[in-house]
């Protein structure tokens, strides 16, 4: 489990997450949602441990990660998969070398035996005959798998998706959201994924963690997020027209 | 003062970080590869040309600054041999270097900051600043000394094309006069300064792309500032050696 205890940052003086305390549950798809610029980002890179925080802890499972060196982090780093929202892949290596640098970095395997696992990975996101392209030549919704492939490789324990499905078409964007789904499912995955688009919400969403400004202000599942009063949340789930004239009719 | 000593705070913990062990010296070792053919390799072209002129251009000044019948004219080819071997090949070769080099790492560096590579590598566990730079550095302090080798003898040899075409000194003449009074520290003298070039060079570059912030804008700010910081840094250091070295 991942645990997050009154966790504040500040970025040059500007309170960016006040007092954030959260469990995240294991094995299932945890969602952060908020609207742009509300810390989404800047809670997830907290939690794995790309911005120091001012004050607060972060647990995963029993051990206290924001206290660790850097090379007691790494050993839980190697744990962590992660999507990034412009996908992170390493320009100047093909699709191939992308997913095999992590077990280059971290397996004694031999050759034969990381390629092997770089197929597989591949395979299950649905990218096939593309080993050899570079990240140049692909599409967004491609990236965004590739990347996925890459993160599951060393077979995470943990997997952090920000917007994963920013920029990509409705319908890219479902596949990408059933792909998060099932990976946590089938490896029994901690997963914690930022998002703003209530699609994802809906499809994917097992525990929902809404901020606002930097303060939690909701936390419950997809099906209590249609029936909260919190004015704030309602506002951001029932934005646009149509969610509104949803909301409208379910009261009559 | 303040911003200087926070950010010369900032670089030496940058490089504590840098030479940290490696994690995986096999990576390391062939990143090191691709570093000296991407740094190294692909500047032998444009050394070589810069290097050929400039051999060329001094061997004509030199000849026309000392048109009296009282300098014999094996001094030309002294003078060209000398210039280039204590100043022209290892600095001239550097400021080209901290071009076309120094903005490269820069620009790289930088851009995998703000498309989040570097936090990709971070999240994976892998020292990113080790991994990015360390491979640079080492190629650069392996490759640089060979392109001012490269620069010494394809400067004397563009003298002497240069000297004998325009009739300014025979080709006798030269060749004595680049054999007369040789003394081979200058040559090890160039190469000490290279080495010290080479660090300052890449290090300097790496330094401002790794703390890039922004975006594209920033890159190409970081690239900028990155060779007027290492230029600058070399023609100090140019200074400093040239005493050490040479008083």
């Amino acid at each position: 489990m991942i645990r997050v205890k009154k966790l504040n940052k500040s970025f040059n003086g500007k309170q960016v997450l006040s007092n954030i305390s959260v469990d995240f549950e294991p094995g299932k798809t945890n969602l952060i949602i908020g609207r742009s610029g509300s810390g989404k980002t800047v809670l997830l890179k907290a939690i794995v441990g790309l911005h120091d925080i001012d004050s607060g802890e972060i647990w995963y499972d029993d051990i206290l990660f924001n206290k660790l060196d850097f090379r007691e982090k790494k050993e839980i780093r190697k744990e962590i998969g992660m999507l990034f929202q412009g996908s992170a892949l390493f320009d100047s290596l093909s699709v191939e070398q992308n997913v095999k640098f992590p077990l280059d970095m971290f397996t004694d395997k031999s050759e034969a035996e990381k390629i092997e696992r770089v197929n597989f990975c591949l395979n299950r996101v649905n990218i096939l005959n593309a080993n050899k392209l570079f990240p140049s030549e692909l599409s967004g919704g491609m990236k965004k798998r590739v990347a996925i492939a890459r993160a599951i490789s060393l077979n995470p324990k943990y997997l952090f998706c920000d917007e994963p499905n920013s920029g990509l078409d409705p319908l890219t964007a479902i596949l990408i959201d059933e792909l998060i789904k099932e990976l946590t499912e089938e490896y029994s995955m901690t997963t914690i994924v930022n998002t703003h688009d209530m699609n994802s919400v809906m499809e994917i969403g097992e525990k929902i963690v809404f901020i606002s400004e930097g303060i939690k202000c909701w936390e419950g599942s997809k099906h209590q997020i249609l029936d909260s009063d919190c004015k704030i949340l309602n506002d951001f789930v029932f934005a646009n027209a149509l969610a509104k004239q949803l909301k409208a009719s379910s009261k009559k | 003062m303040l911003r200087f000593l926070t950010q010369f705070g900032q670089y030496i913990l940058l490089y504590k970080k840098v030479f940290s062990k490696p994690e995986k010296p096999a990576v390391y070792y062939k990143q090191t590869i691709y570093e000296l053919v991407y740094l190294g390799l692909n500047s032998v072209g444009i050394i070589t040309i810069i290097s050929f002129f400039m051999g060329a251009v001094i061997t004509l000044q030199t000849a026309y600054n000392t048109e009296n019948p009282i300098y014999p004219t094996y001094l030309i080819g002294l003078g060209c041999r000398d210039s280039i071997l204590l100043e022209f090949s290892s600095t001239i070769t550097a400021l080209i270097l901290a071009g076309k080099v120094g903005s490269n790492i820069a620009s790289e560096i930088g851009t995998m900051r703000v498309t989040e590579q570097i936090d990709a590598l971070e999240t994976m566990g892998v020292n990113s600043a080790s991994y990015l730079i360390l491979p640079k550095v080492i190629a650069t302090l392996l490759f640089n000394p060979i392109l001012t080798l490269i620069s010494i003898s394809v400067g004397i040899f563009g003298g002497w094309i240069a000297g004998t075409s325009a009739g300014v000194i025979s080709s006798q003449d030269f060749i004595y006069g680049i054999q007369y009074a040789f003394i081979p520290y200058y040559v090890t003298y160039a190469i000490i300064k290279t080495l010290f070039f080479a660090f300052i060079i890449t290090s300097i570059s790496a330094f401002q792309g790794y703390f890039v912030e922004g975006g594209s804008l920033e890159v190409g700010r970081a690239s900028t500032k990155a060779v007027v910081y290492s230029s600058i840094t070399v023609l100090l250091f140019n200074v400093i050696l040239t005493q050490l070295l040479l008083s």
